[in-house]
């Protein structure tokens, strides 16, 4: 091995090192830029942690114009321990949001629901932000076979 | 503007959580389709909804293009006092629809 391929081997170890670091600092799975952009501009900069937010959705949808989600939080809803807000993300849609949702502790229970539209399969991501400030998320991902954007 | 579907419970127990269902017809036009005459269609969503009770915001959500046309919500709430839950829609022409309910609670 001559030096000039050695070094270039230890290069592409860094590069490869440094993919790898990226990767694992990402919360989720790797997601097109603008839903992660989306989600930054929602957590702030805040580490969003898996767990406690659950996001019910078909697995295979026939008909991406109407999409029944569903999205529970673990919480008490308590005044000291609620859920303040509920966000939802896309990753193939022209936008990447979907909807946020503000509760309160008055809603007793963190549930929403609601019917939303896709247009390609893809990943859709739920986060939750808690009265103490930390951010959950969960993802699912659906099949869609007829999108909703087809008839234009 | 429009008609609307609420589903609240007409009674409940004191701190019971009672689901809430809320679905209005509106297009939900996109912005992104292209008409017959090969223009965008404007953009013209319900951009914001609130529920209240007795007068206390305790539910609101932001929607994009992105939620279904006719667009349903539920969500669940604590029925503490007797009184009205209001709604309210208000899409990018800014016309609000308002509706309430009656709950009573024993």
């Amino acid at each position: 091995m001559t030096q000039s391929s050695r070094e270039a081997g230890a290069t592409r170890r860094k590069m490869l090192a440094g993919a790898l670091s990226v990767l694992v600092v990402r919360p989720a799975r790797a997601t097109p830029e603008s839903m992660a952009a989306a989600i930054q501009a929602f957590v702030g900069g805040v580490e969003v942690r898996k767990g406690r937010v659950a996001l019910d959705a078909p697995p295979l949808v026939e008909n991406g114009n109407s999409v029944p989600i569903k999205v529970t939080v673990e919480s008490p809803m308590t005044s000291q321990n609620f859920v303040r807000t509920v966000a939802i993300f896309n990753e193939k849609n022209p936008q990447p949001n979907v909807a946020t949702f503000h509760l309160s502790p008055h809603c007793g229970r963190a549930m929403v629901s609601t019917r939303i539209r896709l247009g390609d399969s893809q990943n859709i991501v739920a986060i939750a932000q808690l009265s103490d400030g930390t951010f959950w998320s969960d993802t699912a991902e659906l099949i869609v076979t007829l999108p909703a954007c087809a008839e234009t | 503007m429009a008609r609307v579907l609420i589903n609240v419970p007409p009674t409940a127990k004191r701190g019971q959580i009672i689901e809430i269902k809320a679905l209005i017809s509106h297009p939900m036009e996109t912005g992104f389709r292209t008409g017959p005459d090969g223009n965008l269609v404007p953009r013209n969503i319900i951009k914001r909804f609130t529920c209240n009770y007795n007068g206390e915001e305790i539910f609101s959500a932001d929607l994009f293009p992105a939620i279904a046309a006719n667009p349903f919500l539920s969500f669940m709430v604590a029925a503490t006092e007797t009184g009205l839950i209001a709604f309210q829609w208000i899409d990018d022409q800014d016309q609000v629809q308002l509706e309430t309910a009656k709950i009573t609670v024993e």
